[in-house]
């Protein structure tokens, strides 16, 4: 078992249109490490020129925004799905 | 005739086409219409819009259509009220309530944006529109969508008041609700959009969509003899609306239709989840995300897409913000119906809880026009209130009866 990454279709062009990308890293920031590496570009969306999480993109370990867990050092684990989304607007 | 020039990010100002784009590629900043502004001044006089027929489209050089405008030809400007009571009671000169839980065709300022948002989701080709909704937006959606022929898809919390459910299933579209709060609808529906080639008012279509807000900022200048005023407080859910009327005040004064606006924005919210609030008064450059937990419903989004720029617009006008108790937002409700005669939902108790709060500290003052947003109608969220407002007296139908229980 790995991890689950859906990818969101902002950046599905630097997957080669893949949704889902399994991993086996162990935490959001080794998982950001490891997309880049596996699709060049990747990980400077999802993190600033600092390596921050963007402000504008919600990273969600199994439903729960990573920001009431422990940020980026949120541990992962076999089973686990993370998604990355885009804010949107309020309704 | 149309005078936009495509979209750009917010964040990095990238461009992209006038599609049904929302977020950029690059940074993920959210994505705003530009506008030939050169164009429109050419054109665009108070004489114009005055003469036009009273409704959000009078403004229509500064939405973000291709052709003409097709849906909420009904919605909008709603009464700017003079409120003398309630400014007796908070004792100040001059105060006004914008009331859009009057608006057209389903009694909150949602009916704007949504006219907006279906005009220009018919024009990109859809035939099916949807949202994710606190409550307001879904009855808005479902009813422009139901005089429209779209098809619609709706998703709110499974736990909205009876009013905001019955208020869309009315419509009859396809109502979901999700077993969740807002922010968990809103992260589920992002991902339904970018599975569905549906117009997602405000996922894939916002936008758009955000732009519709602007007329009730239009409105409050036009409807005060061409000028912004001194202070607005307004409610603050995602915080586009208070981006939004910020920004109508800075487009009309770029386009020399009112003097250089001086106006303070103040956000309002509740307690129970004041995101931006909190952010605002700590000096904080982040937002952080909570779990809302609020009679406030309309209001609670944890995770607000828009609350960097509300931030913004309140630093730059030297406005603020507050946050008042689930207690106080009731209060808030019962003063503006005993004083103006509004039954305003939780939202707009919200602001006026708030508005009284700053003018209690000073931080309003006493003697400069205020303008309190009052966005949406008390008839759905009536569990709010329903225990704190008292009684009928029941009596037997007759003369004795009557004359036992009632105070003479």
């Amino acid at each position: 078992m790995s991890v689950k990454v859906r990818i969101p279709q902002p950046l599905q062009k630097l997957t080669g249109g893949k949704e889902l990308v399994e991993t086996s890293a162990v935490s959001v920031k080794a998982l950001i490490a490891e997309l880049g590496e596996k699709f060049p570009g990747l990980s400077e969306r999802i993190c600033d020129e600092q390596g921050r999480i963007r402000r504008f993109i919600n990273i969600y370990v199994n439903e729960e925004d990573v920001r009431f867990l422990r940020g980026d050092a949120t541990a992962l684990k076999a089973g686990d799905e993370v998604s990355i989304i885009p804010a949107i607007a309020g309704g | 005739m149309s005078y936009v020039k495509g979209l750009k990010c917010r964040e990095c100002g990238r461009e992209y086409p006038k599609e049904a784009l929302y977020v950029c590629e690059y940074c993920f900043g959210s994505l705003e219409v530009a506008y030939d502004y050169a164009k429109v001044a050419q054109h665009l006089t108070r004489e114009i819009i005055a003469g036009r027929p009273k409704n959000l489209w009078r403004y229509r050089e500064l939405l973000p259509l291709e052709g003409k405008p097709t849906d909420g030809l009904n919605s909008g400007f709603t009464p700017l009220i003079r409120a003398r009571n309630l400014a007796k009671v908070l004792g100040v000169r001059e105060l006004y309530i914008k009331d859009d839980s009057v608006c057209h065709p389903t009694l909150s300022f949602k009916d704007r944006v949504v006219a907006v948002a279906l005009s220009r989701a018919k024009e990109l080709g859809f035939d099916t529109v949807g949202c994710a909704s606190t409550g307001n937006l879904a009855n808005a959606v479902a009813a422009h969508a139901a005089i429209a022929g779209l098809k619609s898809r709706i998703f709110i919390p499974a736990d909205l008041e009876a009013g905001k459910v019955i208020g869309t299933l009315i419509y009859q579209p396809n109502l979901v609700a999700v077993e969740g709060n807002y922010d968990e609808v809103n992260r589920l529906c992002s991902e339904i959009a970018g599975k569905y080639k549906w117009a997602f008012v405000n996922v894939n279509i916002r936008p758009y969509y955000a732009e519709g807000s602007k007329t009730y900022g239009f409105e409050i200048a036009e409807q005060l003899g061409w000028k912004a005023p001194d202070h607005v407080i307004v409610p603050c859910a995602g915080g586009s609306l208070l981006t939004k009327i910020w920004k109508a005040f800075k487009e009309f004064h770029k386009l020399g239709l009112i003097p250089r606006p001086k106006t303070k924005m103040y956000a309002a919210q509740a307690e129970g989840c004041s995101p931006i609030v909190t952010a605002i008064k700590e000096r904080s450059e982040i937002i952080k995300p909570v779990k809302p937990k609020t009679i406030a419903k309309s209001l609670a989004i944890g995770n607000p897409a828009d609350g960097y720029y509300a931030l913004e617009a309140v630093r730059e006008t030297g406005g603020w913000g507050e946050a008042v108790s689930d207690e106080e937002i009731v209060e808030g409700i019962k003063l503006l119906a005993a004083t103006e005669g509004i039954f305003t939902e939780t939202a707009g108790g919200v602001t006026v809880a708030v508005a009284r709060k700053l003018i209690k500290q000073g931080v309003i003052p006493k003697n400069e026009s205020i303008v309190i947003a009052v966005t949406g109608n008390g008839l759905k969220t009536q569990e709010a209130v329903r225990d704190e407002i008292g009684q009928p007296v029941t009596i037997k139908p007759n003369l004795k009866s009557f004359e036992e229980v009632v105070d003479l």
